[in-house]
């Protein structure tokens, strides 16, 4: 009766579906795309970022994270916590402010959005009345101060953000008492800077732009003190005992102010300018903290000299006869010191300077000597260089898993060993159940290896291929390297640097062996190299090997890049992944793809002209095999190259602009300017739009011909020990598909471990498929007796798998971009098939086997295919039946890079980029889920008293 | 009738030659026949000249089936692409000569040795206003030639008239397949294909969809120009002999059933070559003997009486019959494609 039951209402298989599959992304690993705002709660010890696209994310200890997202997605402005409280407060650019709280639900926190509000003025005001520039919450805990641009001060009480209207600060009667002479030269314009008094919460300082600042006492209304300031103001900052404060200015200096009851109308203690006396960029922002020494740390951002360093993204700190420029890769966006918030503690006692740039966050450490950068356990700039490709390997032995770490670790030394100081919340996810390593490859000809087992994406290792060869990158153009007397005294921090000095050294392809730790990884100028870890530093030669995948083709000429000079003689390589063999393809085109069998010792690589298998044992070339149409042209010239030298003159330039630019750091100047620049972009879009309604995009209906161009190129390589020629012998074999829909199946005949050296290797042409659809083949793979895929080379062997069933007849499947067809072996013949274009109009992107486990019982397990499509829809397909289980929307359809770097895991996980910088992580597994699980509680209040309270200070008002 | 016999595969001689043979086997000398064959894409294709011959005998694996219709009262419609998937029903017409007997067809001109290239399908069930073409790129060189954009388009509404996007016909190539059917136009809106609604999906998937189809195309579309349209009630005017209302029903279902052949049918053509040897098209059943034969051995059936009617509709409108009739004489013998296996040479 079963099979007149149509397929999927087969209610034991709809029930077994829902204990294996479900869909969740889970959390999003990397750097924020564009952020746009910094928060800190010294109380809660958690850090918060807002970005240009309306997200919120919250930082604690590592594993504890919370994302939000503005409904409006509205650029994120400022971040305030409430002091003492888990609620935060955003203002985004449409002028709107939103309160955030943590609530915790079944025992994890979850971050929610309780309450919006826009500030409203009377009737036929203009919108700078209420167009928000300062915001302080105040530590009371119900109330927010709002400076506008019309230099009123608005008040509103927290939740319910009613306006009250009583105790509206108007400028008029901030001005009542300043001297005229003081008032005709400026009137009062906006608010810069709101401050709560650290001892007495009646007080606060308001800071106006064109200079003036007063301290207002909040009970009587009134205005208690004037300062007088002649410079346009940027940022204040009140000194720990509330006896003077520091303002800091558009001229690149800063003051100090004494408070005192005696003089009402102060002059400044101090003025300077610290990299004067040439005019200099002003210091948004500043902070003065007391130490028990008696020495301050004074820190602030910017003051460079205008015309020699004012394209650096400084921020100084000076301690002492100490004074450091901390010069950064990226515009800083904001940044905060980490101090003792005791209330009861006497002295600021920093200890730590967290700076969100724009490309990354660096945490610098002033407690240690020599002020050295921490290791972030998150937020990693996934893209200092940009990502080219992506590997995952699942269930690392543990001995591989700790020598990778050994290798970081040699490179972390400049490290501090200060532990992480965010660190809020408590994690409550369980200990990720296996260790997973996520590899990416990088522009710059780097290999990165991150820890992707648990909710936190952190470097373990980086590795880089440079060496190998000689490249026009000289070693000694390095900015850092400035003298001990240089002024002003500028370190660069941070990793992030997407300058690539030579685009041929970008990685494509990368496969790791993780039993036997070879790695196999592959770049732009079709360079193949093939490691092995290595515990120490070392100095060897890296043998070398060249592949023509053009023998019997005449007559071309190559147009692209030249492929790589290699260094000759030994070369030395420090401890972790060495590499000991160098094969490149000629002529030197992408590598598109790349198989590694760590048991046969063999490594394959396939281009747009044709693959070839090296024997990595012998360091011999077994064979090539072109899979060139003789009539593609623009495989034969390189048509990618011209795009490359583009792109490289497009860096060059880039590059001369990044060195040139004189950074418009000013918010109303670079607020006028980026609106401006968005207005002319968009109106850049909607011409665009209107002129794609004219001339509407049109596409050519064309079967698919022998002769269109790239049908050589190689997609996808696969090596699996079956039955190639008859049923009774089985032998190891290569196959390839190519993007014409050809597969070509080699038999391979490897000597016996014993003769290993002794005889070569052998390969001949067993069989060669042409799909009539032609489509391009995304994957290869053989099923065995029981219809299980081939075990990977060598976990048979380390008993992580069953033997594969060499008794049944095999079974080949061939993934192609429009349907999935299993043939059988060793005579090929077609099976069964499911189409997936024909029916649907979605292609084959990306598909991989995946291991699903039921979520009740621990002993079911089935392999299934997990296939992304050009839609960006997951489907989770039956093996060896071919049966579509479930779909899930993932990814936007025109979000293509998202698309092209999805990788999944054996375990029915995956990733993808949702920006340069960040990976979104999702599950299709019941069973297999990462995701953050954590709790904030709020901490027992050590006093009642809000006097000493600092966090409403500490929620500085943000400037960029 | 049946007749088996064998001829040597490396020296098939003439056509004439064949033709006598064939008289002299089935004993009627006299009487003039047409002579068909099955390929092996399961076509029934005319024999009538040299070339068509030495291919038919080339394509004989080891068994090459040739039908024989006396020639008066032949069904001309019966030749063409995938007419051997309807076996069943061309046996069926051709072998029950009382059923459906019917007054000959206007010979509008002899479907010498080519295939169709495009029909009209599905007339009986479609709307007027709608049109399912076909297009048999498999048995041309030409390119299937057009193109397809985004726009939008008015649909009647419960709301009243309401605009939604829609996918039309940009653009055809001169020369190409779509051009020469004179079936689609520019501004025609693509509504199907192969069945399944384009409503919903975008240009880029609608695309997909007919380039993994190019093989067996089929597209319904409303024509912009909705004058050309069939009245079906005047369908008796017509000239194609199909119009007994008690056909229609099982005319339909047999589309129906043989769309669905058609597509199966029409990828199953992978080729493998095994050992560097000859390609060859991957086999669907494992009955195929794997050596070939020097002697081809022929399976003939003879039957002198003709069908009733046949559910290929090119000859349903007169104004489409008359212009594929045009097509086929300037798409001239052409059996290249038929060589897809050789495309492949190592």
């Amino acid at each position: 009766m079963r099979r007149f039951l149509r397929p999927g209402h087969d209610p034991v298989r709809e029930r077994l579906k829902r204990d294996l599959f479900q869909f969740n992304k889970t959390v999003e690993h990397g750097f924020p795309h564009q952020p746009s705002a910094l928060g800190y709660s010294p109380f809660l010890r958690l850090m918060a970022i807002g970005t240009r696209s309306g997200a919120i994310k919250l930082y604690g200890a590592p594993g504890v994270e919370f994302m939000g997202l503005h409904e409006e997605n509205n650029t994120v402005m400022q971040i305030h916590f409430i002091p003492e409280q888990c609620q935060l407060v955003t203002l985004l650019d449409d002028n709107s402010l939103h309160l955030w709280s943590l609530k915790q639900h079944s025992g994890a926190s979850e971050l929610q959005e309780e309450r919006r509000f826009t500030l409203k003025g009377p009737p036929g005001s203009p919108p700078s009345t209420t167009q928000i520039t300062a915001v302080l919450p105040h530590s009371s805990r119900d109330l927010l101060y709002l400076g506008t641009e019309s230099g009123s001060v608005f008040v509103a009480e927290l939740p319910s953000f009613r306006v009250l209207e009583d105790k509206t600060v108007l400028s008029e009667a901030v001005l009542q008492r300043v001297p005229d002479d003081y008032c005709n030269r400026r009137s009062c314009e906006l608010v810069e800077a709101l401050r709560e008094h650290p001892k007495n919460p009646n007080l606060i300082l308001i800071g106006y732009s064109r200079g003036l600042i007063v301290l207002w006492d909040l009970q009587n209304s009134q205005v208690t003190h004037h300062f007088l300031g002649s410079q346009q103001l940027e940022n204040l900052y009140w000194q720990r005992d509330g006896s003077k404060f520091i303002s800091c200015h558009y001229d690149g200096s800063y003051t100090q102010w004494p408070v005192s009851n005696d003089n009402r109308q102060p002059e400044p203690l101090e003025n300077l300018v610290p990299y004067g006396p040439f005019p200099c960029k002003a210091i948004s922002k500043i902070y003065w903290q007391t130490t028990k020494n008696g020495l301050p740390y004074i820190i602030f951002q910017g003051g460079m000299p205008r015309a020699s360093y004012g394209d650096r993204h400084s921020i100084s700190v000076i301690h002492g006869s100490q004074q450091t420029a901390f010069d950064f890769t990226s515009r800083v966006i904001d940044f905060f010191i980490i101090f003792s918030s005791e209330p009861t503690a006497e002295f600021d006692d920093p200890s730590a300077m967290v700076v969100l740039a724009e490309e990354e966050l660096v945490v610098i450490d002033l407690k240690s000597a020599g002020w050295p950068a921490v290791h972030a356990p998150y937020l990693a700039s996934l893209h200092c260089s940009a990502i080219t490709c992506s590997h995952h390997v699942s269930n690392i032995p543990l001995k591989l898993w700790e020598r990778i770490i050994s290798a970081g670790s040699k490179q972390n030394v400049h490290y501090s060993n200060m532990p992480w100081p965010i660190d809020g919340g408590t994690n409550l996810a369980p200990d990720p159940p296996q260790r997973d390593l996520l590899l990416t490859g990088h522009e710059d000809g780097t290999v990165r290896f991150w820890d992707a087992s648990g909710v936190c994406l952190h470097l373990l290792y980086k590795l880089s291929t440079v060496r190998v060869f000689l490249t026009d990158a000289d070693p000694n153009d390095n900015m850092n390297t400035l003298g001990e007397d240089e002024w002003p005294p500028l370190r660069k921090v941070g990793t992030f640097d997407p300058y690539s000095d030579d685009p041929r050294l970008g990685i494509q392809k990368i496969y790791l062996c993780k039993y036997s730790g070879y790695l196999a990884v592959a770049g732009t100028a079709g360079q193949v190299l093939v490691m092995e870890l290595n515990d120490e530093d070392a100095e060897h030669v890296v043998d070398h090997a060249e592949a023509d995948l053009l023998q019997d083709q005449e007559g071309y000429r190559w147009k692209g890049h030249e492929r790589l000079k290699t260094r000759d003689g030994p070369v030395r390589f420090e401890a972790g992944f060495q590499p000991f063999v160098l094969v490149q393809c000629q002529p030197p085109a992408v590598v598109t793809s790349l198989a590694l069998h760590s048991e046969w010792k063999l490594v394959a690589f396939g281009t747009s002209h044709g693959f070839g298998l090296f024997d990595h044992q012998q360091k011999r070339l077994v064979f090539v095999k072109c899979t060139l149409h003789p009539s593609d042209q623009l495989a034969l010239e390189g048509p990618l190259s011209r795009v490359k030298s583009l792109k490289k003159s497009l860096r060059q330039s880039f590059r001369r602009i990044r060195r040139s630019r004189v950074s418009s750091r000013k918010r109303r100047g670079a607020g006028g300017n980026t609106s401006e620049v968005q207005e002319a972009n968009a109106k850049f879009d909607q011409d665009a739009l209107q002129e794609m309604e004219l001339a509407p995009v049109q596409r050519k209906i064309e079967a698919r011909s022998a002769e269109d161009s790239f049908t050589g190129f190689v997609r996808t390589l696969y090596f699996a020990d079956t039955f190639l020629r008859d049923s009774s012998r089985h032998c190891p074999s290569l196959w390839a598909g190519t993007n014409g829909g050809t597969v070509y199946a080699f038999c391979l005949r490897v000597p016996p471990a014993e003769r290993r050296m002794d005889e070569p290797v052998r390969a001949e042409q067993a069989k060669e498929i042409q799909l009539m659809h032609r489509a391009p083949v995304v994957g290869i793979l053989v099923l065995d007796g029981r219809s299980t895929p081939l075990p990977e080379p060598l976990e048979v062997a380390h008993d992580l798998s069953k033997s594969p069933d060499m008794q049944g007849s095999h079974q080949l499947l061939v993934v192609s971009e429009e349907q999935l067809k299993v043939f059988t072996l060793p005579k090929v013949s077609s099976k069964l098939k499911l189409k997936l274009t024909a029916l649907e109009g979605c292609r084959v992107r990306k598909v991989t086997v995946a291991n699903f486990g039921s979520c009740r019982t621990n002993d079911y397990s089935e392999n299934d295919l997990a296939v992304l499509t050009n839609l960006g829809d997951i489907q989770i397909i039956s093996l060896p039946f071919l049966k579509l289980q479930i779909r899930y929307p993932c990814i936007r359809k025109e979000d293509v890079s998202g698309i092209a770097s999805c990788v999944f895991t054996k375990y029915g996980q995956g990733f993808y980029l949702i920006s340069p910088s960040e990976f979104e992580r999702f599950s299709l597994s019941t069973k297999w889920l990462v995701e953050p699980q954590c709790v904030v509680d709020v901490p027992e209040l050590t006093s009642n008293n809000h006097v000493n309270n600092r966090s409403g200070v500490e929620n500085a008002t943000r400037k960029s | 009738e049946f007749r088996r016999f064998s001829l040597e595969r490396s020296k098939p001689g003439k056509f004439e030659e064949f033709y006598g043979l064939l008289q002299h086997v089935h004993k009627i000398p006299n009487v003039d026949v047409l002579v068909g064959y099955t390929d092996i894409h399961g076509d029934l294709l005319p024999i009538n000249n040299d070339d068509n011959y030495h291919k038919a005998v080339s394509t004989a694996n080891p068994l090459l089936r040739i039908f024989i219709q006396r020639k008066e009262d032949a069904d001309y419609s019966a030749f063409g692409t995938d007419t051997m998937t309807r076996k069943k029903n061309v046996l069926a017409n051709v072998l029950r000569p009382d059923n459906h007997r019917k007054k000959p067809h206007i010979v509008i001109s002899m479907p010498q040795d080519f295939r169709p290239v495009s029909s009209i399908i599905d007339v009986d069930i479609l709307p007027e206003t709608h049109r399912r073409v076909r297009l048999y790129k498999y048995g041309t060189d030409k390119p299937l030639g057009f193109y397809i954009r985004d726009g939008s388009s008015v649909r009647v509404t419960p709301q009243g008239l309401e605009k939604v996007p829609g996918i039309f016909i940009s653009r055809l190539v001169p020369g190409g397949l779509a051009q020469s059917t004179g079936l689609l136009a520019v501004n025609d809106e693509v509504l199907e294909v192969n069945g399944i609604e384009v409503s919903g999906k975008s240009l880029d998937q609608v695309t997909d969809m007919m380039i993994a189809n190019s093989r067996n195309l089929i597209i319904t579309v409303r024509p912009a120009n909705q004058r050309n349209n069939v009245v079906r009630n005047s369908r008796t005017s017509g000239s194609s002999g199909q119009s007994t209302e008690s056909s229609l029903p099982s005319s339909t279902a047999n589309i129906v059933t043989n769309f669905l052949q058609g597509e199966e049918e029409s990828d199953e053509e992978d080729i493998i070559i095994e050992d560097s040897g000859e390609p060859q098209q991957i086999p669907k059943a494992v009955c195929a003997s794997e050596s070939l034969e020097s002697l081809t051995q022929m399976e003939l059936l003879h039957d002198s009486t003709q069908n009733g009617f046949l559910p290929s509709s090119e000859t349903n409108l007169n104004h489409s019959a008359g212009s594929i009739s045009m097509e086929y004489e300037e798409h001239h013998p052409d059996h290249k494609s038929l060589e897809d296996g050789t495309i492949i040479t190592l």
